[in-house]
């Protein structure tokens, strides 16, 4: 952390369509509601989706590629929101950008944008390739999200073992698309099998939430409008541990109520 | 094993696919970690039970050389059941050192 008390913090998963975009649009908001200073940084250059996410696809003049060309300042290319003007998206450049972008280029935006931001969070491209490590150049915290499904455990586990060798920490895991009543027939894998086996603590658990689909046809975040539903609370309370406090997560096998779900329970128990 | 797994076992029922994720999860991800592909690892057995073979009789059958992983941290573990040890055991070989937590722990029990 730097002495301005700034954070940066990549939002990254190694598998594509996981959440990731979704995950940096609704906490960037949630943040910026409970009034952190937030940029969000598109760091995805090839596959540009934030600003879609955001709602803000429409008033892009700038980019991040004319701030590093010095074509234009740092403010002319920020877009804010509009009904939540503690937040402001970067947007990514050109995919030609990635011909010659460089991780020292990442750093040089981020240490941009901590000059006037409480928190950075940079939304990172799939795989574990050059764009993967741009943005991981300029990040110094880590929140790793994932689905409880097999390939994209994997994936989660090859880039943790990045970010540890970059020696980026905090990171932590955020465990999307729960579906409580496939995890109470054990026929997905239980919250604790993907912390015992990525041994990450858990920052939070988004249940499968079908009001997603709905925000992002929309570009109005989930957190922005004051849903209530599972999703929008779950990444309000993932904002409010991201700034320390301390929120319970909630407790998958509990939203079922009823006997079904009383007999899940059991069949779940370890007996050796 | 949890209570459903036992429930299934007993109506000879394939065990419920969460625990089969999580073991085939398991398996990839100590592979994946260590970076060493079966071929290799298939090396390092036969190279090992070659060593051990020459201090005591093992059991070649029933010996297992395998990757497992707990909290990030994958441990080679070989498991060689113990026939009798060899009435000669040259003194010159050397003392184990001391293992670092980075490195593969080694367990060999007795059968």
């Amino acid at each position: 952390m730097t002495t301005s008390g700034s954070r940066s913090i990549l939002i990254c998963s190694g598998k594509g369509g996981v959440g990731k975009t979704t995950l940096t649009a609704n906490l960037g908001i949630a943040l910026a509601r409970q009034g952190m200073r937030t940029a969000v940084l598109d760091a995805d250059f090839g596959l540009r989706n934030l600003d879609l996410l955001l709602g803000l696809e429409n008033r892009i003049v700038y980019t991040a590629q004319e701030v590093l060309a010095e074509s234009c300042r740092l403010d002319q290319a920020l877009v804010k929101h509009k009904q939540e003007p503690n937040l402001a998206l970067l947007p990514a450049g050109n995919p030609r950008m990635l011909e010659w972008l460089k991780p020292e280029d990442m750093e040089r935006i981020v240490a941009l944008l901590r000059e006037s931001f409480d928190i950075v969070l940079i939304d990172c491209p799939a795989g574990i390739e050059d764009g993967f490590k741009n943005a991981a150049a300029a990040a110094e915290e880590a929140i790793v999200i994932t689905t409880p499904e097999v390939s994209a455990v994997r994936d989660a586990d090859r880039v943790i073992g990045l970010l540890n060798t970059r020696g980026i920490k905090p990171i932590q895991l955020v465990l999307n698309r729960v579906r409580p009543k496939m995890m109470a027939n054990q026929e997905m894998l239980a919250v604790d099998d993907v912390t015992d086996i990525l041994a990450l603590p858990l920052l939070g658990l988004v249940l499968e939430d079908e009001q997603v689909i709905v925000s992002t046809n929309r570009g109005e975040p989930l957190t922005l409008n004051g849903s209530q539903s599972p999703a929008a609370q779950a990444y309000s309370n993932i904002a409010r541990r991201v700034c320390g406090e301390e929120v319970p997560l909630i407790d998958p096998a509990k939203v079922r109520g009823g006997l079904r779900a009383k007999l899940g329970r059991l069949m779940q128990t370890k007996i050796f | 094993m949890t209570l459903r797994d036992f429930v299934n076992k007993l109506l000879g029922r394939q065990p419920a696919s969460a625990t089969t994720a999580r073991e085939r999860l398991q398996l990839v991800l100590a592979h994946d970690r260590s970076d060493l592909n079966p071929e290799l690892l298939e090396q390092m057995r036969r190279e090992i039970l070659e060593v051990v073979s020459r201090y005591v009789e093992i059991d070649l059958e029933e010996g297992d050389v395998s990757l497992e992983t707990e909290d990030r941290v994958t441990a080679l573990v070989a498991n060689l059941p113990i026939r009798r040890a060899k009435p000669v055991v040259r003194p010159e070989a050397e003392p184990a050192s001391d293992s670092d937590d980075s490195e593969p722990l080694w367990t060999a029990s007795q059968a």
